[in-house]
């Protein structure tokens, strides 16, 4: 299909001793240009491990099979130097823990300049100029370029690496649980955030999350993963308001909803099993 | 529903200094708790709301004394909980427990199971070893855990079945105040919706008073009777959680209900 940057094709992860465990089963994926498509499931389902298969990013005790085509091209088949050039470049990725991702002990300056300055070479007062430039577009005033992230708020430390993510312009950018570990309120700035440079640079987000609430607001589609599977993909309002698979209702059934007139139902994995066979 | 005021807190205040400069000593002070007065009715859940650094988590441990405030007065059961040391504050603590945020960093790891729950048991002095091993027994029965699982360490459990063993320890000592710090924030989904239920059912069970501490106005919904809502150590608004969700007063809290996931306005 012409207007899908990422098709992953039967991806399967497993562990390098047992073949047969399986992580990730046999799972495809379409990601639509221009769009946000949401990887929504518990923790252990796959999520991340799908997207560290398309950074290739994968411990190296694992191992994965299927076939992952960005813009025509099978990343499976890459060298690990190709691979580099891309990574950062054309696919970035954000994580959950702006902390433990950013270096305590150099400035955010440094630190988004370096990331530049992997995939182009510029002169000292043009990286200067462009770091100033991406800080001012994430929303940190530029005075704070010299400060360490153990300086900066988690919001803002989120800011800095979604600055870093956007500065070689990439055409997809993978978001694993960006949100996860903020505040309510800098968590609606975030996703804000996230939205409009999606428009503005016209990029493709594959982002993951554990919150119905976070694909309602963000997701043009959804991929439901259950235990290294998907179980039910789709357009956000169909799978939202009309939940085909067992798993989709039992997972909607227990996410809180703002009107609070829901009563909360923790999945019962035996009637699910039963209702799954 | 019985309006019994279990708890009443003044005009609380806590302020941090932070020194910085070595030669030229400066000091900064961030006012934590800026005269902030709340009752907790007894038998009802009160959720206080608010940002990080909004002082939540500081009134909290103010209340048990963990943070000793600068002003104020606190008076739990009729007792003064400023002035009362030693055995009545022991005594006063057995009656307030707390359920922490992080279920992963709140459990000794090196201690099995069964010792964290004696553990409570032997500082307070109640029942010899062989009842308080039925009543630990039965008290891990009802958070859903099995005999088994009490010669085992916290490792060895999920995120949401330590979050049970925390509830467990402080519920153990039959306390009429639970304080719950954002107990279910780092949960996934679906275990936040097992252990929301089960703090439910344990409350109607044992009559039990919530302190619910907790950035999510989605969980707040579900789970509190009133609200309270904090930001930068002053209380901004409070009242029963229906009419600060159908008819917020404040700026501030139409803010946070707006920021619920899955109120943004849609961008589509």
């Amino acid at each position: 299909m012409k207007n899908n940057i990422l098709e992953i094709n039967n991806l399967k992860v497993f562990t390098n001793n047992n073949s047969r465990l399986k992580l990730v089963k046999n799972i495809s994926l379409n990601l639509k240009k221009g769009k946000t498509t949401c990887i929504v499931g518990e923790s252990g389902s796959g999520k991340s491990l799908t997207a560290l298969s398309v950074m290739q990013l994968l411990s190296s005790q694992l191992n994965m099979s299927g076939s992952i085509i960005f813009e025509g091209v099978n990343l499976l088949n890459l060298t690990k130097e190709e691979i580099r050039k891309r990574r950062g470049k054309d696919i970035a990725m954000i994580f959950q823990e702006p902390m433990t991702s950013l270096n305590p002990v150099l400035t955010i300056g440094y630190q988004i300049e370096e990331a530049i300055g992997v995939h182009e070479k510029l002169i000292k007062f043009k990286l200067k100029a462009r770091v100033e430039e991406l800080l001012n577009i994430v929303g940190i005033p530029t005075d704070r370029i010299n400060s360490y992230p153990d300086e900066l708020s988690g919001g803002q430390r989120q800011r800095v690496m979604i600055a870093m993510a956007i500065s070689c312009s990439p055409k997809l950018l993978i978001a694993d649980e960006p949100t996860t570990a903020l505040d309510v309120t800098v968590q609606a700035q975030i996703l804000n955030l996230l939205h409009s440079l999606k428009l503005k640079y016209q990029m493709t987000m594959l982002f993951i999350t554990h919150d119905f609430g976070v694909v309602n607001d963000i997701a043009d589609d959804v991929a439901v993963m259950f235990q290294g599977e998907i179980v039910e993909q789709g357009s956000v309002a169909n799978v939202l308001k009309n939940p085909k698979h067992p798993y989709t209702k039992a997972l909607l059934n227990c996410v809180p909803d703002s009107q609070g007139k829901k009563d909360l139902k923790p999945i019962d994995y035996a009637v699910l099993k039963k209702a799954m066979s | 529903m019985q309006m019994e005021i279990l708890l009443e807190a003044k005009n609380l205040s806590k302020e941090y200094v932070k020194t910085t400069g070595f030669f030229s000593r400066t000091r900064t002070s961030i006012k934590a708790l800026d005269n902030i007065s709340i009752n907790i009715k007894k038998g009802i859940t009160l959720a206080v709301v608010g940002e990080s650094g909004s002082g939540k988590s500081t009134l909290a441990k103010s209340l048990i004394r963990l943070v000793e405030i600068d002003k104020g007065s606190i008076i739990f059961k009729e007792k003064n909980m400023r002035i009362i040391n030693g055995a009545e504050l022991k005594l006063t603590r057995k009656n307030i427990q707390m359920i922490f945020q992080d279920p992963y960093a709140s459990l000794n790891p090196r201690m099995k199971i069964i010792k964290i729950m004696e553990e409570p048991l032997q500082i307070h002095g109640i029942g010899n070893s062989a009842n308080q091993y039925s009543k630990i027994l039965s008290m891990i029965k009802k958070v859903g855990l099995v005999e088994g699982d009490l010669k085992k360490y916290p490792h060895q459990f999920s995120g949401g079945q330590r979050q049970r063993i925390g509830i467990a320890r402080a519920l153990i000592l039959e306390p009429e105040l639970v304080i719950c710090d954002e107990p279910v924030s780092a949960l996934d989904v679906s275990v936040q919706a097992q252990i929301i239920q089960l703090l439910k059912s344990l409350q109607k069970e044992f009559g039990l008073t919530y302190l619910f501490i907790t950035h999510d106005l989605r969980i707040v919904r579900h789970i509190a009777d009133e609200v309270v809502v904090m930001k930068d150590g002053k209380l901004i608004e409070q009242g029963k959680t229906d009419i600060i969700f159908r008819k917020p007063k404040t700026k501030y809290t139409k803010e946070l209900l707006a920021s619920i996931p899955g109120n943004l306005s849609k961008r589509k």
